[in-house]
């Protein structure tokens, strides 16, 4: 278990990880390094996992939706022992395990495949309702992209989770208002998102998405909360830490060239927690 | 007359409750209709209602399957292999996930409901699937065993049930193996592949055809994917000329399948009983398997047609 001050050094690590694999393999930056706190707190110090038994039938689960954030989960899985941070290298390149989107092929640790937007809460909610069968205590975490709202089936699965009272489940939304074509609220508004989650019986925590107290605070929260799934919206900042990145559209998808990626390092600043990783 | 194939499999999933402890069901809103009831009176703490959300449902049981459960996820045809295509693709397939999908009120015997709820293309969408395994049970008894055998295999599974009753055929006829065709008839002028009711039609064609002496082998193909290479090879080998036969268009399905063999291996004439490039429409089913030549008439029409091709060949 992680405290605050180690867990800023972890996001910083994943941080840098993100943009040195993007910047190398192309990728996703953005998102994926406004998710870094939030990816920290579950794989350092919230979620029972074991990454030599990855089949821990009583583990928690992390359930990443918007597939394209992966970068952010391949850095906490290759630094928390699932794999070589050195494998981090390969990622979107032909006969790799870290695919684009993340495949579960060969990939132990990986708890399913995502990308195609939507599909993830679902998925999570049926590692829910089996833990509930099994009489686990596991608890499910799943992450969202804001813009992913906008597809139908999150809101037939909002209402799985609570008529099926799954209060062993957590959905963290990466709220950054931002996708592809721009601002979420220009694009196609979702708002007012806490209340709508009210309505559907959720109970549901707004944080500062970088803010580690904050998101220690709603996990706690979350735990304790008995018969309902909770919603934990968290503000973040799409390329937080990078001045040239910070809410800007572009950086959704794109990497950042060497001279920016030098730029975003010494932005992010360094990290204590294990080496840089060491590109040819 | 016999029993629907969702009858089967009702009393299979019944009977794998108390068998197979990982067994869980899934249903969106049609528990009756696609004989998911029983299971779900008798083991309600592992029966989930989705409501109407297919898409919610698939994704739901992908996730059930990812934690060591043995999901069967049921609605129509239509509403599974086609409205939560992609769910099936992403969340099931890709995650090599443990899901049997079972639906029923396939083809054009779901009958006065119509086209919209009448699936003609989901063999070819589902077969096209990497991991998919697609079963087309002929009746009541076969239906049950595919079902039994479903459970037992570790890997997506496509259950195809039709909704009209079908007089029992397989009963006794070997045993139930995913990817085996079985045997119905033996002939050596023609070799008709049929698959779900198609098999019983095909059963009245070759005794039509056989008081006009005219001998030909009747094949249950009940597994499409993946398809017995050997035994159509085999077939195509012996009686020279192939006609399939199948409740589903012409395009990709069972006829779609035989071809790709038949071409890659021993070619000879195939001719294709099935819907043309057409949707349904509103009907008995009866009436509309007349209308859309899905009869033995048409099988024995057919298969003349398939034998003056080969001849022509010959020649």
């Amino acid at each position: 278990m992680a405290n605050v001050k180690e867990l800023k050094q972890i996001a910083t690590r994943i941080k840098r990880d993100i943009i040195q694999i993007s910047s190398a393999n192309t990728g996703h930056p953005g998102g994926a390094i406004g998710a870094a706190e939030i990816i920290a707190e579950l794989y350092f110090s919230r979620m029972r996992h074991d990454p030599k038994n990855p089949d821990w039938e009583d583990r928690d689960r992390f359930v990443l939706s918007n597939g394209h954030t992966c970068l952010a989960l391949y850095s906490a899985m290759a630094r928390t022992g699932y794999f070589s941070s050195e494998e981090l290298a390969t990622f979107r390149k032909i006969n790799s395990r870290l695919q684009g989107h993340p495949s579960r092929h060969d990939l132990p640790g990986l708890e399913t495949a995502s990308g195609p937007l939507g599909q993830g809460l679902s998925v999570a909610n049926g590692m829910a309702l089996a833990q509930k069968l099994r009489k686990s205590n596991a608890n499910i975490y799943c992450l969202v992209g804001d813009g992913e709202l906008q597809e139908g089936q999150v809101w037939e699965a909002m209402m799985t989770s609570a008529h099926h009272k799954l209060d062993n489940l957590a959905l963290i939304i990466n709220w950054n208002n931002i996708q592809i074509d721009g601002h979420v609220k220009d694009v196609m508004n979702i708002e007012p998102i806490d209340a709508k989650f009210k309505s559907f019986g959720w109970n549901v925590i707004s944080i500062d998405g970088h803010n580690l107290e904050e998101i220690k605070s709603a996990f706690d929260q979350f735990e304790n909360n008995v018969g309902s799934p909770t919603v934990v919206i968290a503000k973040t900042v799409l390329g937080n830490g990078v001045s040239y990145m910070e809410n800007e559209a572009i950086w959704h998808g794109k990497a950042p060239s060497e001279d920016e990626a030098q730029k975003a390092l010494d932005e992010i600043g360094e990290s204590n927690f294990e080496n840089d990783l060491i590109f040819n | 007359m016999g029993k629907a194939g969702r009858e089967g499999f009702g009393q299979a999933l019944l009977e794998l409750g108390s068998e197979n402890e990982k067994v869980v069901a899934l249903c969106a809103d049609l528990a009756e209709s696609v004989k998911v009831h029983y299971f779900a009176e008798k083991y309600p703490e592992k029966y989930f209602q989705i409501g109407i959300a297919e898409q919610d449902m698939i994704g739901t049981a992908a996730g059930l399957a990812l934690s060591d459960f043995v999901p069967f996820a049921t609605t129509y045809a239509v509403f599974a292999a086609q409205r939560a295509n992609e769910q099936i693709r992403l969340a099931v397939c890709y995650n090599q996930a443990n899901v049997k999908i079972a639906t029923s009120h396939a083809g054009l015997t779901c009958g006065e409901d119509g086209a919209t709820h009448q699936a003609l293309e989901d063999i070819a969408s589902m077969r096209a699937m990497p991991e998919m395994t697609v079963l087309v049970p002929a009746d009541a008894d076969e239906a049950y065993e595919a079902t039994k055998a479903s459970a037992e295999y570790d890997g997506p599974v496509y259950l195809r049930l039709g909704r009209v009753p079908v007089p029992a055929l397989t009963k006794g006829v070997g045993n139930f193996e995913i990817g085996k065709a079985r045997k119905m008839r033996e002939g050596k002028d023609a070799t008709i592949i049929a698959c779900g009711i198609m098999v019983e039609r095909a059963l009245l064609a070759s005794e039509i055809l056989a008081v006009q002496g005219i001998e030909v082998t009747v094949i249950n193909m009940h597994t499409i994917k993946p398809i017995d290479e050997e035994a159509i090879i085999q077939e195509a080998r012996k009686t020279g000329c192939i006609v399939t036969a199948e409740e589903h268009s012409i395009i990709g399905g069972l006829g779609g399948a035989v071809a790709e063999v038949l071409a890659e291996n021993h070619p000879v004439p195939q001719l294709r009983v099935g819907t043309k490039d057409t949707f349904g429409e509103s009907g008995p089913p009866e009436e509309l398997l007349e209308k859309y030549g899905l009869t033995s008439e048409k099988i024995v029409e057919v298969t003349k047609q398939a034998m003056s091709k080969k001849n022509n060949v010959n020649v």
